[in-house]
């Protein structure tokens, strides 16, 4: 089976966990289980090619141009997390299902956990740094989900929002660094990043790239000082402490480091700043780990620190610090996983995870504290367990730092010191909870936990002690392959043993040990001391940091978004005037080479009267009746324009389109103030003026530097296939139902969408109707003239006549769907004004929702049908007839898709104008019968 | 001539700005209408000034540029949606806040929330 199956199969079973609500508990967790034990059979499936050295590879081109694709690889080191993160999860979700309480939802936790799962191997299979990313912030969301368990307490939502937040922004920074590492290599493709190494490091970009992936790596594995989400992440589920932030997630920054060792490490400045972030975190972690009480506090920083560890290795300059560094993401995920889920079983039987009430628990569950003790003794770095291998290791190799010069001796100095303090927490871990006296005052009596919820504990107890006493046997053969993976190709002798004799490493274990044992039985003036120091936590800084950010934020957003919609208007348009205007100031001269025409009499008048009507529109535009009549000069103009310069159907439009806005609005003044009041001050409209000029200057040159340019147009294409194409003479009516019929389809559903959403607009509309005129005059009694009537009756079959011609003749000549719409909406308008919407209504009984519908739908399936004849959308068919009595005709099926048009024009200028005009009607009818009842 | 239409356009965008920064939303709508008369005439000004030569084939050798006439035709259509919808909704907001005045929305959303 193909990589890509592994990722894909505990999706699956993700959602497969996620409706299991109606199974029982056992069968829940063995539904769950399936998932993982199938991906863990691909991966061993794979494993002996990777054992013998080969990367195994499975590539899915994707998206070419981005150079992202569906990428997985499938080597040494990827081999040892997927197996981490497969085997540690199944014992995980084993032990899930015997921690949670029946009022927890089990199917929750496993699509949760699931879905992590799925992330983590994301991260650690892929080829792609883009994916890889992806996966990364998909971890970031998962555990945020995971911590937020129990959403109804209080912190885990705060621990919650706070991984998220840090492990979500070293995410962004992590983006940008393979961003720029792509861009430096010229490929997002892992195998060739990690074979640009010298490319990389001798790039410009290189430091920023490495600070930025390692804030990604720090973040994420909870280095300092970023340290302080863990703590806080401990408020989720311990089986998610156990699996999240203990074995898998926080590896994954360890992981990163590892994966991009080859690309990036070997220079000055890796070492020093992960080396130097390694022993800090170190440092800080194991004396913190110390004085917590909590149990799982005392846990996470444990696991701070040895983080510290890890990355303290993978930046020390020798191959067998990269070794040592593998073997301790080994050890580390099997001590600290089984101390979490002894935790767990503590927590989970005597209700309290607190050392200072739990005491003397050896009485009470000696099984589980046995367990607990092997694994803490490995914690602490005792000998035959596997943390005792590692540990010789690390501090073996602290010996060979070269890092600060002349006083490198201090890093094993400080090593030792730290590994003292683990050994002092773990002997509190161990005498406090299992020795130490008799409980204090715990919520629950505690006794041995189920037999089964051990089983996972067991298991990893075992392996800590036959990696311990075998080494060679159990782990070589894999961490000589993930080992040659970070180190691309040259595996390092190395031998582990138990036994090396007597020598410096030696000596620092047993002063590592003899300090932790003095430094546990000083631990009473240790802690007062303690307590005496100022509380400097990093969740404080985190939040009143997140408070300032956020009020910044709150204050700059209220200065621009104060609630007036003109500020905002003008905002935007001095925006657009600046970024239009400045190339302006570049260009070297505005007028082009073109010849101009001459002016002649009529375009002079038509200018005059355009600008008249404009210019008036504005003067009284607070007497809204006036500026109307006025701007419907411009529109007039307008379209005579049009067809001055050879456009006979937009000077169709224009003037159909002028006739039913202008009814629009005049409808739509009797429902609004008659009078603009005077309101703005003379400095704001002086400012307004300015800007409004600007913006006038800036266009009228832009247009005029772009008529007098010669033009390259695409056009001549239309002109040659218009009449062999599209079969018809009308070049524009071709174009709009043939050559883009797709736009136009696209442009009658946004005509009808409009309409529906005015529609929906004067829905319940609360009347808001003046029964005079501005002027205090009563409205006429004589609504509907008889002459108006009288006439409007005559031209209504003349005018649909005229529309009907006006359509049938678009195709070869001005005319078309839109126009002929229009007009015909224009008729029945008239009809409107004559006779009064209920007149109408009474006697058309059209739906105009359904109109607008149907016209799309004939539209859509005109350009559907071409599929009946294998041709793409909306191609269009045409061809010759001898009609009787009308001669030889062109039929072409673009009239059909006009039609589509003209019916969809016709519905919804009717739906607009009948909508609103409707809502004067209703008034008339309540008016009268209240007049009615008044009598 | 050409400087005479642009000209216009530029009256146009001028007279259209002006009256969409007014704090009504009748002017507003006013100057929307006009400031798509200024875009259709922009747009279409992009095919070039031709006169007497209408891109209804007969023969001739030039016709005025077919493609931007396309787009012109739609656009005065779906400029006309746009007004009518605009006014639409300045009715709606008179009715429903009693004035027309258009800081008023912003600011009954700001207090109240958004409308149910």
């Amino acid at each position: 089976m193909a990589l890509f199956w592994v990722p894909l199969i505990t999706t699956i079973g993700s959602l497969i966990s996620s409706r299991a609500a109606k199974l029982s508990r056992n069968e829940t967790a063995a539904v769950t289980l399936i998932a993982p034990l199938i991906a863990l059979a691909v991966c061993l499936y794979h494993a002996p090619a990777v054992f013998n050295g080969e990367t195994v590879y499975d590539h899915i081109q994707w998206l070419d141009v981005l150079g992202i694709h569906l990428s997985f690889r499938l080597d040494g080191l990827s081999l040892l997390f997927t197996l981490l993160i497969l085997g540690i999860g199944c014992l995980v979700i084993f032990y899930a299902r015997y921690y949670l309480s029946a009022k927890d939802s089990l199917p929750k936790l496993y699509a949760y956990l699931l879905l992590f799962m799925t992330a983590m191997l994301g991260i650690v299979m892929s080829n792609n740094t883009i994916q890889l990313w992806f996966f990364w912030e998909l971890t970031s969301i998962s555990s945020f989900l995971l911590i937020s368990y129990w959403s109804d307490k209080a912190e885990a939502r705060k621990g919650a929002l706070m991984a998220l937040s840090i492990t979500g922004a070293g995410g962004l920074a992590l983006l940008a660094g393979l961003l720029i590492l792509g861009n430096i290599v010229g490929s997002y493709q892992l195998d060739v990043i990690l074979a640009s190494g010298d490319m990389i490091k001798q790039s410009q970009w290189y430091e920023l790239t490495l600070v930025l992936i390692l804030l990604g790596a720090f973040t994420k594995s909870a280095q300092f000082p970023f340290h302080f989400w863990l703590p806080h992440a401990m408020a989720a589920p311990t089986p998610v402490s156990a699996y999240l932030h203990s074995a898998t997630m926080v590896k994954a920054g360890i992981f990163l480091l590892a994966r991009f060792y080859p690309a990036l490490a070997g220079t000055e400045i890796w070492f020093l700043i992960v080396s130097l972030t390694g022993l800090t975190t170190l440092l800080i972690g194991a004396y913190v780990a110390l004085f917590k009480h909590d149990l799982k506090g005392l846990l996470a920083y444990s696991t701070i620190s040895h983080l510290g560890l890890i990355t303290l290795l993978l930046g020390l300059d020798t191959e067998l610090a990269t070794v040592a560094a593998i073997f301790h993401i080994i050890n580390h995920a099997t001590f600290k996983a089984s101390l979490f889920m002894a935790t767990g079983i503590i927590d989970h039987e005597t209700g309290t995870r607190d050392m200072r009430k739990l005491n003397g628990m050896w009485k009470f569950m000696p099984f589980t504290a046995t367990l607990a003790m092997v694994s803490a003794a490995s914690m602490a770095g005792v000998p035959l367990l596997n943390g005792f291998l590692s540990k010789e290791m690390f501090f073996a190799e602290t010996l060979h730092a070269q890092l600060l010069g002349s006083m490198s001796w201090l890093i094993p100095v400080l090593a030792t010191a730290a590994g003292a303090f683990s050994v002092a927490y773990s002997a509190r871990f161990i005498h406090d909870v299992f020795f130490n006296g008799d409980p204090v005052d715990l919520p629950k009596q505690p006794h041995e936990a189920p037999r089964y919820m051990r089983v996972p504990i067991e298991i990893l107890v075992a392996i800590c002690i036959l990696v311990g006493m075998f080494p060679n046997l159990i782990v070589d053969s894999i961490l000589d392959v993930a080992s040659s993976a970070v180190l691309t190709g040259a595996t390092p002798v190395f031998e582990i043993a138990l036994w090396h004799g007597f020598n410096l490493p030696l000596l620092m274990s047993a002063l590592a040990v003899a300090g932790g044992v003095v430094i546990y039985s000083l631990r009473k003036h240790l802690f007062q001391f303690q307590a005496t120091l100022p509380a400097l936590e990093g969740r404080y800084m985190f939040e009143q940091g997140l408070d300032v950010v956020l009020s910044w934020c709150q204050k700059r957003i209220s200065q621009f978004e104060n609630g007036s919609l003109q500020r905002y208007t003008i905002v935007l348009i001095a925006t657009v005037l600046f970024f239009a205007g400045a190339p302006l100031f570049d260009m070297q001269k505005l007028v082009g080479g073109n010849q101009p025409h001459p002016i002649d009499m009529f375009n002079a008048v038509g200018t005059g009267l355009l600008i008249a009507g404009a210019v008036a529109t504005v003067i009284w535009h607070r007497h809204r009746m006036i500026a109307l009549i006025m701007i419907s000069i411009v529109g007039l103009m307008v379209s005579v324009a049009f067809t001055r310069f050879s456009a006979p159907d937009l000077a169709l439009t224009q003037l159909s389109v002028e006739v039913v806005t202008v009814v629009l609005l005049m409808l739509a003044l009797f429902f609004l103030p008659q009078k603009t009041p005077k309101e703005s001050s003379s400095i704001r409209v002086l400012r307004d003026l300015m800007i409004s000029t600007g913006c006038g200057v800036v266009v009228g040159s832009i247009c005029y530097a772009l008529v007098t340019r010669p033009l390259d147009s695409i056009s001549q294409f239309f002109v040659e296939n218009a009449k062999t194409g599209g079969g018809g003479t009308n070049v524009v009516n071709v174009i709009l139902v043939d050559f883009r019929g797709f736009d136009t389809l696209g442009e009658i559903t946004v005509l009808g969408i409009a309409a529906l959403g005015i529609y929906k607009l004067l829905n319940n509309l609360p009347l808001f109707m003046p029964s005079t005129d501005s002027e205090g005059r009563k409205w006429a009694r004589e609504k509907y003239p008889l002459l108006l009537a009288t006439i409007s009756q005559t031209l209504l079959p003349l005018a649909l006549l005229v529309s009907a011609f006006i359509f049938i003749r678009g195709h070869n000549l001005p005319g078309g769907g839109f126009i002929a719409g229009l007009v015909t909406a224009t008729a029945i308008i008239l009809q409107y004004i004559a006779h009064g919407s209920n007149w109408i209504n009474d006697r058309l009984l059209f739906n105009y929702r359904k109109i607008i519908a149907s016209g799309v739908m004939i539209a859509f399936i005109c350009g559907a049908g071409s599929f009946l004849f294998d041709k793409p959308f909306l191609t269009s068919w045409f061809d010759y007839f001898d009609i009787p009595l009308v001669g030889k005709t062109e039929l072409a099926s673009a009239m059909i898709f006009d039609l589509g048009v003209y019916v969809t024009v016709v519905g919804a200028t009717m739906m607009i104008l009948a909508s609103l005009g409707k809502l004067t009607a209703n008034d008339e009818a309540k008016s009268e019968t209240k007049t009615i009842g008044a009598k | 001539m050409e400087l005479l239409y642009s000209v216009c356009v530029g009256v146009l965008v001028g007279c259209g700005v002006f009256l969409i920064l007014r704090a009504r939303s009748f002017p507003i709508v006013l100057g929307l209408t006009m400031l798509s008369y200024a875009v259709n005439l922009f747009l279409f000004a992009s095919g070039r000034l031709t006169i007497n030569k209408a891109a209804i084939l007969s023969g001739s050798e030039q016709y005025a540029d077919p493609l931007p006439q396309a787009l012109v035709l739609t656009a005065i259509v779906i400029g006309f949606a746009m007004t009518a919808f605009s006014v639409i909704l300045a009715i709606r907001a008179r009715a429903d806040l009693g004035n027309d005045y258009v800081n008023q929305l912003a600011q009954a959303n700001n207090k109240t929330g958004v409308r149910k």
